[in-house]
């Protein structure tokens, strides 16, 4: 054991990454991974407290301190299985979670700016055990025979899957794509996130008896309302689909995209590997991408890949608003994305054939305080300038597709589109269905995703487990 | 699933499949659309069906070989399975009685009229049907399409078969000697579906087109698909893909169709290059 005293002085291992000059050349994943060394050394400094303020901190509900122990004692398939007890996506979450907003924001040593790098450790553990062919086992539990629907295979659907399928329940998700995996293989890029990594993790749900339609388009191929009456739930989680838009003029010229198409050819489609895959993508030699989320980055940082000269962030406010991730950000200054803030699009200039030439735009200004606290951009009237680029990613955000929610009476939605749902239980208005994940909170993360699922298991467990005739009387 | 249990060459380049979807016949209705992808490397294509059996659980798609993707699906033989297929998707076609309605069809939009004119038929619409291609050989379906239609007309540009000339000048007589007629349906290669509504547009007829976008997800999820329809972005996907063809900035819809234009080419060409190779080539390298 390594003294308390020790411990705290000890600095968090860095993790190690793909030079910034060499990956802008290849779709592979930026940062490595620890090794085994590192994973141990990082895994000895954690303070094993009392009441650990990271498992709060956690939508997946792991028992951090617990695999974190496991890795001390170099006992990394222990460490595996006490993460798989209530997350069966680690690498997934291991590497696309926030969490410096979540565990390691709660860690005790955050207050000396060095924090458990818990996701790392996560993520050692999962590569370690698929490397090693290490599997969970499926616990002892009686089948029952209720079944349930899963609208959407990705990350919210896939744990609610898994979840219930633990419980012993017969479970059916429906994906509309060619591919499970939803928003984790059309949306986030290899480099953050190896499609064979999200492919792994599927299989191994699937291992637990979850059975994966895919090709079904819940809404046009079967109603909600129908699938009720084959299944005894329902959980809704069908993601937030639609791109939305500026509403500029000239956005619907050839090379605009929205970030979900963009992202959609490269991921899914596998654009970056045409014509060794048929799916054709723009290679924009300048590239501008408005917008400064997560999702922006990606864009941004994908067009850079393709080949793009330049590729440039354009987001009205200024960098202290950026949404995206800290790390995202540094990643993508690091490979020369180009930062233009407090800069508003106005109309995105093109030529007869409908060719991009540039965007207009307006520089801005931060004024007094808005709705969300932030200060409001406001144009600076006569600013306006154009910046040179042949292609125009819109990355401003998603709203409601309404195809599955017109094909389920009496699930109501709010103003936005979204399904209405009981906080604590996800329940929908109409009994026996159930909704989370971004078609309940809009655009949100992985993980919240992933703590929906789980709540509406639990949820879905107590209604199924409940006296039916009451149910009815309800 | 998704085998090909039917295949027919109607011409050089037009070909038509049955494929095995029973999900997707179940629901499909006239003026909806599947996506196909031939194997896991290939595109995601949308096609408007041609027809459809419930009780066989099968889909009928037409189409022509005009590139790398349509070409390889037209080697695959009886037996043989796609890799995945969507559906249905799109609005259907408002079927209702309208009195005397006609359906325009060129190329293998002549398939795509097919169902809509059979449902609007069998509603009670006297439906006079004009079909039109380059040539004799071209004209596909015709015994189908009188199946289902009150009237059938054949148009060729040549004149080798029917009527010499364009569907737009038989439409024309047709609206000039009818005033009843209460809408057109018109579903053609773009040209031909814009050059009809403006042919219709001084008779202030209903005209509505099936527009067949460059489409990825084909769920509203992209957006590859939009067009502006009187001013307003519209997605093909989930909006169309009918629409009042009035109201179709043509322009913008035809310059987005030819967007990978140059990708499609050289998709093309590799494949050429791959297949003489395999055929002719074999130990060259």
């Amino acid at each position: 054991m390594i003294p308390p005293k020790e411990r705290i002085q000890r600095e968090q291992i860095p993790m190690p990454e793909q030079e910034p000059n060499e990956r802008i050349y290849n779709f592979k994943e930026v940062p490595l991974g620890y090794t085994q060394e590192q994973a141990i050394y990082e895994a000895q400094r954690c303070l094993q407290c009392k009441n650990a303020k990271c498992v709060p901190g956690c939508p997946a509900e792991i028992n951090i301190p617990k695999f974190i122990e496991k890795i001390v004692e170099e006992d990394f398939t222990g460490a595996y299985l006490e993460i798989l007890k209530t997350d069966d996506l680690p690498a997934m979450t291991g590497r696309v979670c926030p969490q410096e907003e979540q565990c390691q924001q709660v860690c005790i040593l955050e207050k000396q700016g060095k924090p458990i790098a818990i996701g790392r450790l996560e993520r050692f553990v999962a590569d370690w055990a698929r490397e090693n062919n290490i599997h969970g086992k499926l616990p002892k539990v009686s089948k029952k025979e209720q079944k349930i629907a899963i609208v959407g295979s990705g990350p919210a659907g896939l744990t609610c899957a898994a979840d219930l399928a633990k419980l012993g329940y017969e479970v059916t998700i429906f994906e509309a794509l060619h591919q499970p995996g939803g928003v984790l293989v059309y949306g986030i890029p290899e480099f953050r996130l190896p499609k064979s990594i999200v492919e792994y993790e599927v299989k191994e749900i699937e291992k637990l008896g979850v059975k994966v339609i895919t090709d079904f388009v819940v809404g046009t191929t079967k109603s909600v309302d129908k699938l009720t009456q084959e299944f005894d739930a329902i959980f809704l989680a069908n993601g937030a689909g639609a791109p939305r838009f500026m509403n500029i003029p000239g956005e619907n010229l050839n090379d605009v995209y929205s970030a979900n198409e963009f992202l959609t050819r490269a991921n899914l489609m596998k654009a970056y590997l045409f014509p060794k895959y048929d799916t054709p993508i723009k290679i924009g030699k300048r590239a501008a991408t408005i917008g400064a989320g997560n999702v922006a980055m990606d864009s941004a940082r994908t067009a850079l890949r393709l080949g793009a000269e330049k590729s440039y962030i354009v987001y009205r406010r200024s960098r202290k608003e950026v949404p995206a991730r800290l790390e995202e950000v540094h990643h993508a200054e690091e490979e020369g994305i180009i930062f233009n803030f407090l800069t508003l699009p106005v109309k995105v200039l093109g030529d007869d054939k409908g060719n991009v030439m540039g965007m207009e735009c307006i520089k801005m200004k931060l004024g007094e305080p808005d709705d969300s606290g932030r200060r409001r951009p406001v144009p600076i009237p006569g600013s306006n300038f154009v910046i040179e680029v042949d292609m125009v990613i819109d990355a401003i955000g998603t709203s409601a597709n309404p195809i599955v929610a017109r094909s389920a009476t009496g699930v109501e939605i709010n103003q936005w589109g979204y399904f209405i749902i009981d906080d604590n239980t996800k329940a929908t208005t109409k009994e026996g269905i159930f909704a989370g994940g971004d078609i309940v909170r809009g655009s949100a993360t992985v993980i919240s995703a992933v703590g929906d699922g789980k709540v509406a298991a639990r949820a879905i467990n107590e209604f199924l487990s409940s006296d039916k005739s009451l149910r009815k009387s309800k | 699933m998704y085998k090909i249990v039917k295949k027919e060459k109607l011409h050089e380049v037009i070909h038509s499949i049955w494929i095995e979807a029973p999900e997707v016949a179940s629901s499909i209705q006239p003026g909806q659309f599947i996506i196909l992808m031939i194997t896991e490397k290939g595109e995601r294509v949308p096609l408007t069906v041609a027809d459809f059996s419930r009780e066989k659980g099968l889909i009928r798609i037409v189409f022509q070989i005009v590139g790398k993707t349509s070409e390889e699906l037209s080697t695959l033989e009886e037996g043989d399975k796609l890799f995945s297929f969507i559906g249905p998707l799109g609005k259907k076609t408002e079927i209702k009685n309208y009195g005397k309605v006609i359906t325009v069809g060129g190329g293998t939009g002549i398939a795509c009229i097919h169902p809509i004119t059979r449902a609007l038929k069998e509603i009670g619409n006297e439906v006079t049907s004009i079909i039109g291609a380059r040539n004799k050989e071209l004209i596909i379906m015709e015994e189908e399409i009188r199946k289902v239609s009150s009237e059938l007309i054949v148009t060729t540009d040549d004149g080798s078969y029917g009527r010499k000339g364009f569907v737009t000048q038989v439409l024309k007589e047709f609206l000039d000697k009818d005033k009843s007629i209460n809408k057109v349906w018109t579903i053609g290669p773009p040209i031909m579906m814009k050059v009809t509504c403006e042919a219709t547009k001084p008779y202030s007829v209903d005209t509505i087109v099936s527009l067949n976008s460059i489409m990825v997800d084909g769920t509203g999820m992209c957006g590859s698909c939009r067009v502006t329809i009187g001013g307003e972005s519209k997605f093909v996907c989930t909006d169309g893909p009918e629409f009042d063809g009035q109201l179709v900035d043509w322009t913008e819809f035809m310059n987005r169709l030819s967007r990978y234009k140059g990708s499609e080419k050289k998709s093309w060409d590799l494949y050429h290059e791959h297949t003489h190779t395999c055929t002719y080539g074999r130990g060259a390298n």
